[in-house]
């Protein structure tokens, strides 16, 4: 037997020796024989009706393979929830850079020459760029009234709130798009043959939604679609539904030409085509009493999905469900829709829609303090969610989370108090301002609501005669570490070393479908369900009596050995149930919204200089209660890294759009934080255990996403007395708001920023 | 705009890489990164970004950390060129990898390459850095997943593992 515990412990990345080495084999690595180099021809105007094509004669067409929406097989859309995005356009196009004609040559150079070589001309139709002018409805781009999706949650009567009130406290917010900025570009390899059908591997976050699409488009049975996962060089929500759409035309391409086919989109390429994180508006109305407790409010949460429904639903679910923060309402009404415009669909981003909402609460809370005339942290002692309670979607509060304790903690591991006090002292002269700011937040792990019962995850285990053992199941990945916690769960599990645990290679042929690998669920989800597949190899080899309750890792390796020899393969499978207390109702929109909440304050320092307009972060104290911490090393680095990007959404990433379509598609005018930019990020953790997790974790990954942002808008606020409401907050932003005298012109994308 | 140019004369380039001569016979403005990747499957070096932003292509050319996606092939002409494949024999190799695999240094591997190549020109300048030299040193080469925390962990605790042996 083992001593020590496996889970817990900070064993190295599964990968990781490969990675340090170069020798991980990522999408861009890989070449077939006989492979041709596939593009894309895309529209270049934001709405209208497509009415010839053109091909210069100068191209010799003939060495060319073409696909037009005419060649597709099945289907014409990328299957997911609504089935509304097309996977070429075939008479209209509904956003700029939309797939209109696909491409493949062995030559990439002549590739390029020939997309420019392609005229397309448009019949243009009236576009809709933002979300007022969705909302406005005179002009129906999507459905009869723009809207994707709404939601309502009703809780108490709010309406009887407000002739009781001390305080009503009203706020307008705003956040941006988002690029996630992965440094692999996405890319695809498909591969075509009529006896085994399609084969595509690419840098993916969910191998069965890309099956499932290539099903549809494909016309294929379900064994005729072969998905691998490669390496992938980061994926933040980005490599969640978008892959789908460059299998699709990598399939296509193979299918017509009877050749392997790649698809690697350069840098230029996925930022102006692929997806972004929803740009989204809030509106807060709240009632609250003289003594700073919140009675009821009114929340209006609206995003801007783009051009296709995609996953704009969900994203707006987990939006709405966190908008209410960490804190009791009594009552409450949140009104929320998905709007339709002529951009590039938005899609997922770590957080999904609640970074957007939890930003507009948390700025929110501080303004409710002043207005009350409290300090920001009373002001959110005094509303905590505590044991007992409910949340806006009426889920009682089970376990003992203890939203003070942690708020104390994190002043004090910031030194708050005493910050507060000299800043406010050393801010009475010169440039440079010091502030500190605080956001309280929580984040719910898993699919919201039925999500995880529709998902239905089936994970296995299998034991080979040499006594390994391998985890089979579709959970990719990308960085976060996948890998390795549930090879840490499994080893677990086994009483066996480490070392002895495996994970297979997410190929559909191979894994079953574990779910997509999103929504912080990995650890949680699918590592009960690999806990529980562990086990039961054990129970089998048991039953067989071969294995006694405590045993070596060599008498192990030896009952695998006999049973194997004896009744062929050792798997052991385990699906997935849902709690039976979990009580949903999707019409509402109320229960049981998640099995588990992260929950966490995060405190963040500024300074803000008043000669160069930048806003510097000096310090971040992240503490956070995830449950089960189930290797340390790799779950610090989800939090810095998260705090990093949550970072770039407050201060640095601003997707500038030109109808439709974002100019700024490069690394050179889209700016993320370098090594050079980042304050210490300090990360405390709490661990109280949860029932639903392997060992009792919960999701970690998207958490650190919803923090930052608020509580640097606080602490600017904190620093130099002005309110922001609205991020990205850059140099331009506050020089627009802070110098004495306005300039003749007033930019109109300056604005918005200094609301 | 990452695609090498396809048309034009060849012309032969002489260069050794990782210490073995190599002679190729390539368009003069090819990028380095093409020739390295697809020429001579030296897939270490990435793609991030095509433009010398991220330095995920970081290489060493006559001892000089460069993003070989800014290099015309003809430019690298008689250099002797290092890349992450041909680093397994240099005495900070076993360090640096040691200490990657224990901070966390290394999530998603893309830019890992490049910033272990940085961390060796880095720590081959500068043994013992300061935390500051780190971050200046390491503020060519992005990385989108860890927030670099554990990335200066590392390189910090590879250089005093290094003196102190």
């Amino acid at each position: 037997m083992r001593e020590r515990h496996i889970v817990g412990a900070s064993v190295p990345r599964k990968e990781g020796w490969d990675k340090i080495t170069g020798a991980a084999r990522y999408v861009d690595d890989m070449v077939l024989p006989g492979m041709l180099y596939g593009a894309t021809v895309r529209s270049n105007i934001a709405r209208g009706k497509i009415r010839k094509i053109s091909f210069d004669p100068s191209i010799a067409w003939d060495q060319f393979v073409l696909v037009t929406a005419k060649d597709i097989p099945g289907k014409n859309c990328i299957s997911l929830i609504l089935d509304d995005q097309p996977c070429l356009a075939s008479d209209s196009v509904n956003h700029p850079e939309e797939p209109i004609l696909l491409l493949a040559h062995t030559d990439r150079p002549k590739l390029r020459k020939a997309i420019d070589a392609v005229s397309i001309e448009f019949e243009p139709l009236p576009p809709v760029y933002t979300i007022e002018e969705s909302e406005q409805q005179s002009t129906i781009i999507w459905g009869t009234d723009n809207t994707f999706k709404s939601y309502l949650v009703e809780k108490g009567d709010v309406d009887a709130v407000w002739k009781e009130a001390a305080h009503i406290v009203e706020g307008e917010y705003f956040t941006g798009a988002q690029e996630q900025l992965y440094i692999e570009n996405n890319g695809i390899i498909a591969a075509f043959d009529p006896e085994n059908g399609v084969t595509v591997w690419g840098s993916l976050q969910c191998p069965y939604y890309v099956h499932k699409a290539l099903m549809a488009l494909c016309s294929l049975p379900e064994d005729k679609i072969r998905v691998v996962q490669m390496e992938t060089g980061g994926a933040f929500g980005g490599k969640e539904e978008y892959p789908s759409m460059i299998a699709g035309h990598a399939a296509l391409l193979a299918m017509k030409s009877n050749r392997p086919v790649k698809i690697v989109y350069d840098r230029m390429e996925d930022m102006v085509a692929t997806t972004k994180r929803h740009p989204s508006r809030t509106r807060h109305r709240t009632a609250v009493s003289k003594d700073g407790k919140l009675l009821g409010g009114e929340i209006e949460f609206t995003i801007d999905g783009g051009a296709y429904a995609t996953l704009s639903s969900v994203v707006l679910s987990r939006g709405t469900i966190h908008a209410g923060g960490p804190y009791y309402w009594p009552s409450v009404r949140i009104r929320t829709k998905a709007l339709a415009t002529n951009a590039p669909p938005h899609g997922a981003f770590r957080g999904f829609g609640a970074p957007q909402s939890l930003f507009a609460m948390e700025r929110h809370m501080d303004r409710i303090a002043q207005v009350v005339g409290i300090s920001p942290a009373e002001i959110r002692r005094r509303n905590f969610l505590k044991p007992g309670q409910t949340t806006t979607t009426e889920q009682t509060i089970r376990e003992d989370i203890d939203l003070d304790r942690l708020l104390s903690r994190a002043l004090e591991l910031s030194l708050y108090a005493a910050k507060k006090t000299r800043f406010a002292e050393e801010n009475k002269t010169g440039m440079r301002k010091k502030g500190i700011g605080i956001a309280a937040f929580l984040h719910g792990a898993g699919f919201t609501g039925s999500g995880e019962r529709h998902l239905n995850s089936l994970v296995g285990v299998e034991a080979r005669a040499d006594g390994g053992v391998r985890v089979l199941v579709s959970s990719a990945e990308f960085g976060q570490g996948t890998n390795t916690v549930l090879c840490q769960i499994a080893a677990e599990a086994l009483a066996l070393p480490y070392e002895s645990v495996a994970i297979a290679q997410p190929d559909t042929t191979v894994v079953p479908n574990s779910g997509p690998t999103v929504a912080s669920r990995t650890a949680m989800i699918v590592g009960k369900l690999v806990q529980s597949a562990a086990k039961g190899i054990q129970q089998t080899l048991a039953k067989a009596g071969l294995l006694g309750d405590h045993y070596t890792r060599e008498q192990f390796h030896a009952a695998c050995k006999e049973y194997i020899a004896a009744r062929g393969a050792l798997k052991s499978y385990a699906r997935y149930e849902a709690p039976r207390d979990v009580y949903w109702d999707d019409d509402k929109y109320r229960g049981e919204a998640y099995g588990a909440f992260a929950w966490a304050v995060y405190v963040a320092q500024v300074t803000v200089d008043l000669t160069t307009y930048a806003v510097n972060v000096d310090d971040v104290v992240a503490l956070q209660e995830v449950g089960k911490v189930l290797n340390p090393v790799l779950a610090e680095g989800q939090i810095t890294g998260g705090v990093a990007q949550a970072i770039g959404f407050a201060l640095y990433e601003k997707v500038v759009w030109q109808n439709g379509r974002m100019i700024n598609n490069q690394m050179t005018n889209y700016i993320m934080p370098t090594s050079a930019d980042l304050p210490p990020i300090r990360v405390f953790f709490e661990e109280l255990g949860n029932v639903h997790g392997a060992h009792g974790a919960k999701g970690i990954g998207e958490l650190p996403m919803d923090g930052p942002a608020p509580a640097i808008l606080n602490a600017v606020e904190d620093a130099i007395g002005v309110r922001f409401h609205s991020i990205p907050l850059l140099p331009e932003d506050l020089f627009a708001a802070l110098r004495p005298e306005p300039l003749e012109q007033d930019s109109p994308s300056s604005a918005r920023g200094s609301a | 705009m990452n695609t090498s140019p396809g048309t034009g004369a060849k012309c032969e380039v002489l260069f050794t890489v990782n210490g073995e001569a190599k002679k190729l016979f390539v368009h003069p403005m090819e990028r380095l990164l093409d020739v390295l990747r697809n020429d001579l499957k030296l897939t270490g070096a990435k793609e991030g970004c095509g433009e010398g932003e991220c330095g995920s292509c970081s290489i060493l050319l006559d001892g000089m950390l460069v993003n070989s996606c800014l290099v015309p092939v003809a430019q690298a002409s008689g250099a002797s060129i290092v890349t992450i494949e041909g680093m397994s024999a240099h005495a900070l190799m076993n360090p640096l990898q040691e200490a990657f695999l224990e901070c966390g240094g290394a999530q998603c591997g893309i830019c890992t390459p490049g910033m272990i190549l940085a961390a060796v020109y880095l720590l081959e300048k500068k043994p013992e850095p300061a935390p500051a030299d780190i971050r200046e040193g390491l503020a060519g080469n992005l990385c989108r997943c860890t927030g670099y925390m554990q990335i200066f962990e590392a390189v910090s605790k590879a250089a005093r593992r290094r003196v102190t042996k």
